[in-house]
């Protein structure tokens, strides 16, 4: 292989390519335009927001555009801070935001424990389906996710409407109509409805992994199936179970659609009296306390505990 | 067996003083945060050779050889490449080439797109990429493979393309980690008898990451046993194996028989030991650099110990022993014996099965001399 | 393993609950009546009369366009982000980026699109930018939000990426960035892919953060719909449901055909 000759110096490599060497000119390395870029657009469009809701929550309701009172005033060239806590206040003497917000997790935390319920069933039957079938099932699961999320709960009210498919096969077996549509009964089967895929999914995944000679083994050492399921299945999913519930928890707990078109007006919910407080009645600083309020209420705890659950994970892995 | 580079004595530069290393490696040492990967080694390789790094995991061979490809830079230390500094030059402008444990061939690529790649970063002439990737493709025997991707090779092809591509560039230096580990034993043998034809073909600088010591004994011209980031010893396979300067080296490659000893006579000619453990004298036919009543420790091979069931000759009165049978392991070609010595120490023998079927060799619960000559052993002070 | 009977007839009931309203939905898009529960006949004018309509052909003409435009913006920031994250483990503010850009996820859409619409208030008042709201407020709220999910799809591939397929590339004498072209982005192409169609049906789907942030004259499809819905049963929304679950039915069978196709591949991997 006479070719191989490894005295000739090896072909001169370019050191930059265009870009690089373009970025390079202004002081810029690759590295920190990648990370600069996601950082700024989050930083103006995500975190300052955030700030602008806590300034506002801070300001009264004015009529005018802006219809709230301004933070900073120009008075004989001094400027001025005012800030006002009445709104801060009013959450908690009136007794509406109060229960609004528990009947918010009282809710949420009901559909999470129906949707485990049925979801879990629904994913051990897919994970332990022929394995020609389980991605069939698993389309199936996801499709509903794909279509319109507004669409599925308009399909909802089509079918438990006063004259609505529900009540007419009831009507043939001679069932005196069902009042569901407005009532808490509706949004929690909305809820079920729609975040049902959620549950499933990390249930299956984890399910699949499930690896079957544990439950041979354990049916070898006399444990009944109920017995194996308790002791062997269930502890071992709990990942699932756990990412499953916190994926319907927390889009439920703020949600707004669903209350509106399947609630009825006692279905207080903290996403639907934000809504109403800016919609309804214009209340631009109020909206933005309650904004704050479910920030610190609801989703610093639920990132606090994705965290934790993360870091348990983690050790899990490296065990 | 893959058959060693015969260098004859002279053509081994790192036996001549004046000869100049191709890869200087000088006081490297990497930390992850406070953990030493690698400490204080240094390290000369010279052109043609085939240098195995040879340890355990975490012993610092891969660390090292990720220094020399430049995907980790040095704490402190240099690393010269032919005559270069190229210590904190990046991976892609250094004249050296890796081979992945993992092969590392890009999924999206057909085999010949994949040996043409650091062609194309050179922008050398169409042409002469067909030309040289054909080239490649016949050396590494995969002609009528270069249109398959690389999930439709066996682990031996795979591993021939990621050969194949790391030579492409005609490295000066081509980094091999762990070249043969995901191959099964029979497909290992063979390659391993490939890889040093092509070596030796090429001329190109080879260094070898491996945690299997046969194949660094066969392959290597020298070898650098790695323990806890630091080179615990560099030579050829011979003196690693013959000469060990260490407990740990001479645990760490074969099997071994090792006692303790204290020195009672140390002269320029020879040096006795006495070994409570082995329950006699150990005479040593050599000068040792050692002192009076120091505490050493004394190493063997298992085939250096001759079984016998008279007692033999004895003029030093040392390197007998007796013992017991306790256990034999038939491997065919020799069997291996455990023998329970009177002192309670259990020495490992192999004795070579030279005659078929022999219904007169030593067997179970028989009493037994061992016996060794005065060259026979390693005296080891660490 | 035995079977019972439980798990099947439970899993029967599961999809059946999944199923049911939509299939009535579909069948009800071609009822004659506007009454969308009673049957009267078999008819199409219910799709006639939703493309006769100029207000939700507008509406889904600007629903396209935002989310065509917000998923790629998303899919650019989100892949820069989750490479990142991902690549490069130690930088400043590092622990900040990843729990900004995952609080999306769980942020109420109620708190995202209020906080958005006060900043752009806030925004015009003292930058004199955005002038009013409308396509490019909508986009920009939709592409923060959509960014997240693109992240954690990109990031998730990047961390199953062998990390020896890109120093192999350096090693043969690629340069940063030609890794990431040559190497990085065609393998995870796939993850792109996902990542993109997810922010998109995202968007196209958001009914609350775009009733914050969109303008007079620049009502979404989610929009539309909502308004009709709330008035009650419209049987034009019934065929315009049908006409999107025919779509995604399509894509989805698509995409699963295709993956079934490329399994064999990945397995010998």
């Amino acid at each position: 292989m006479s070719s191989y000759d490894i005295d000739s110096p090896p072909p001169r490599r370019r050191a930059w390519t265009g870009v690089e060497r373009a970025l390079a000119a202004v002081g810029l390395s690759g590295k920190a335009l990648v990370i600069a870029a996601p950082a700024i657009w989050l930083t103006v469009f995500f975190l300052v927001p955030l700030a602008v809701v806590f300034g506002i929550s801070l300001t009264l309701k004015q009529f005018g555009r802006p219809p709230y009172t301004p933070l900073l005033t120009t008075e004989e060239g001094t400027v001025q801070l005012t800030l006002h806590l009445n709104n801060y206040i009013r959450l908690f003497t009136d007794s509406l935001y109060v229960a609004a917000y528990l009947n918010s997790i009282k809710i949420a935390l009901i559909s999470t424990i129906i949707a485990l319920l049925i979801g879990y069933p629904m994913a051990y039957a897919i994970a332990r389906a022929p394995e020609r079938w389980r991605n069939i099932l698993l389309m199936l699961v996801i499709l509903p996710f794909w279509t319109s999320f507004l669409l599925r709960v308009y399909a909802l009210t089509g079918f438990m409407r006063g004259n609505g498919v529900i009540n007419q096969v009831l009507a043939v077996f001679g069932i005196e109509p069902l009042v569901m549509m407005q009532t808490d009964f509706a949004v929690y089967v909305g809820i079920v409805y729609t975040y049902l895929p959620f549950m499933i999914l990390p249930l299956y995944t984890n399910l699949v992994k499930l690896d079957g000679a544990l439950l041979e083994a354990s049916a070898d050492l006399g444990a009944r199936p109920a017995r194996t399921f308790l002791s062997i299945t269930l502890p071992l999913s709990m990942p699932g179970i756990i990412a499953g519930s916190m994926l319907v928890f927390i889009p439920a707990i703020g949600e707004f659609v669903i209350p509106s078109l399947l609630g009825g007006p006692s279905t207080l919910m903290i996403g639907r009296v934000l809504w109403d407080e800016f919609f309804a009645n214009t209340n631009w600083p109020r909206a933005a306390a309650v904004a704050i309020a479910m920030l610190v209420a609801v989703v610093v705890p639920v990132m606090l505990l994705q965290k934790a659950q993360d870091a348990v994970q983690d050790s899990g892995r490296t065990r | 067996m893959a058959k060693k580079p015969q260098l004859a004595i002279d053509t081994r530069p790192w036996r001549d003083p004046a000869a100049k290393p191709f890869v200087r490696i000088r006081n490297v040492t990497k930390k992850f945060g406070d953990v030493h990967a690698v400490h204080d080694v240094s390290l000369d390789i010279y052109k043609s050779e085939l240098f195995c790094l040879l340890g355990g995991s975490g012993s610092g061979k891969s660390t090292l050889l990720r220094m020399l490809a430049g995907f980790e830079e040095p704490t402190a230390g240099t690393i010269e490449i032919d005559g270069q500094d190229m210590t904190h030059v990046a991976p892609y402008n250094r004249p050296v080439n890796m081979m992945f444990q993992s092969y590392a061939l890009f999924p999206h690529m057909n085999v010949e797109q994949n040996i043409a790649y650091g062609l194309k970063r050179d922008h050398l002439p169409k042409g002469e990429i067909a030309d040289r990737v054909a080239e490649l493709l016949s050396l590494v025997k995969l002609s009528d493979y270069g249109k398959r991707k690389p999930h439709q090779l066996s682990g031996g092809q795979r591993q021939r393309v990621a050969l194949a591509r790391a030579l492409a560039k005609r490295p000066k230096l081509l980094l091999l980690d762990e070249p043969l580990g995901a191959l099964d034993k029979k497909l290992r043998e063979e390659t391993q008898f490939e890889l040093v034809k092509i070596q030796e073909t090429l001329g190109v600088t080879f260094i070898v990451v491996t945690h299997d010591q046969e194949e660094a004994m066969s392959l290597a011209t020298r070898i650098g046993v790695m323990n806890q980031g630091e080179i615990a010893m560099i030579g050829e396979p011979t003196d690693i194996y013959e000469f060990p300067n260490s407990r740990f080296v001479a645990g760490f490659i074969g099997s071994v028989n090792m006692a303790e000893g204290v020195v009672i006579e140390d002269e320029p000619d020879h040096v006795r030991i006495r070994s409570a453990e082995l329950g006699c004298d150990i005479y040593v036919d050599h000068g040792v650099d050692c002192a009076p009543d120091q505490i050493l420790w004394w190493a063997v091979r298992p085939e250096k110990i001759h079984l016998s069931r008279e007692a033999p000759d004895n003029p030093h009165d040392a390197n007998v022993t007796r013992g017991l049978v306790e256990e034999i392991s038939y491997l065919g070609d020799m069997s291996v014996y455990q023998v329970l010595l009177d002192s309670g120490k259990r020495l490992r023998v192999t004795q070579t099965n030279t005659v078929r079927g022999n219904p007169d060799s030593i067997t179970w619960d028989e009493p037994v001399y061992c016996t060794w000559g005065g060259n026979a052993g390693s005296v080891l002070t660490v | 393993m035995r079977r019972g009977w439980f798990l099947p007839v439970t899993a029967t009931l599961g999809f059946a609950f999944l199923y049911a309203p939509i299939i009535s939905l579909v069948i009800f898009s071609f009822n004659e009546s506007r009454l969308v529960t009673v049957w009267s006949g078999f008819s199409t004018k219910w799709y006639g009369e939703l493309f006769a309509d100029p207000q939700m052909l507008g509406a889904a003409w600007l629903s396209a366009q935002v989310a065509f435009v917000s998923a790629t913006i998303a899919l650019v920031l989100g892949t820069l982000c989750a490479v990142a994250l991902v690549r490069f483990k130690r930088f400043r503010g590092r622990t900040v980026l990843a729990g900004t850009v995952s609080a999306p996820l769980v942020m109420p859409d109620v708190i995202t699109g209020l906080a958005l619409l006060l900043l752009f208030v806030a925004m015009e008042a003292t930058l004199g930018w955005p002038a009013g709201r409308g396509l490019v407020t909508i986009i920009i709220a939709h592409s923060t939000f959509c960014m997240a999910y693109v992240t954690v799809v990109v990031q998730s591939r990047l961390t199953d990426l062998d990390l020896s397929l890109e120093e192999a590339a350096m090693d043969l004498g690629a340069t940063p960035v030609r890794v990431f072209f040559d190497i990085t982005l065609p393998i995870i192409a796939p993850a792109l892919v996902s990542g993109w169609l997810l922010a998109f049906t995202l968007s196209l789907d958001d009914l609350v953060i775009a009733s914050f942030v969109s303008g007079p004259g620049s009502s979404t499809l989610p929009m539309v719909i909502f308004s009709k819905v709330r008035l009650g049963v419209s049987p034009d929304v019934n065929a315009l449901a049908t006409i999107i679950i025919g779509i995604v039915a399509l894509g989805v069978f698509a995409a699963t055909v295709l993956q079934l196709r490329s399994r064999p591949k990945k397995l010998r991997n």
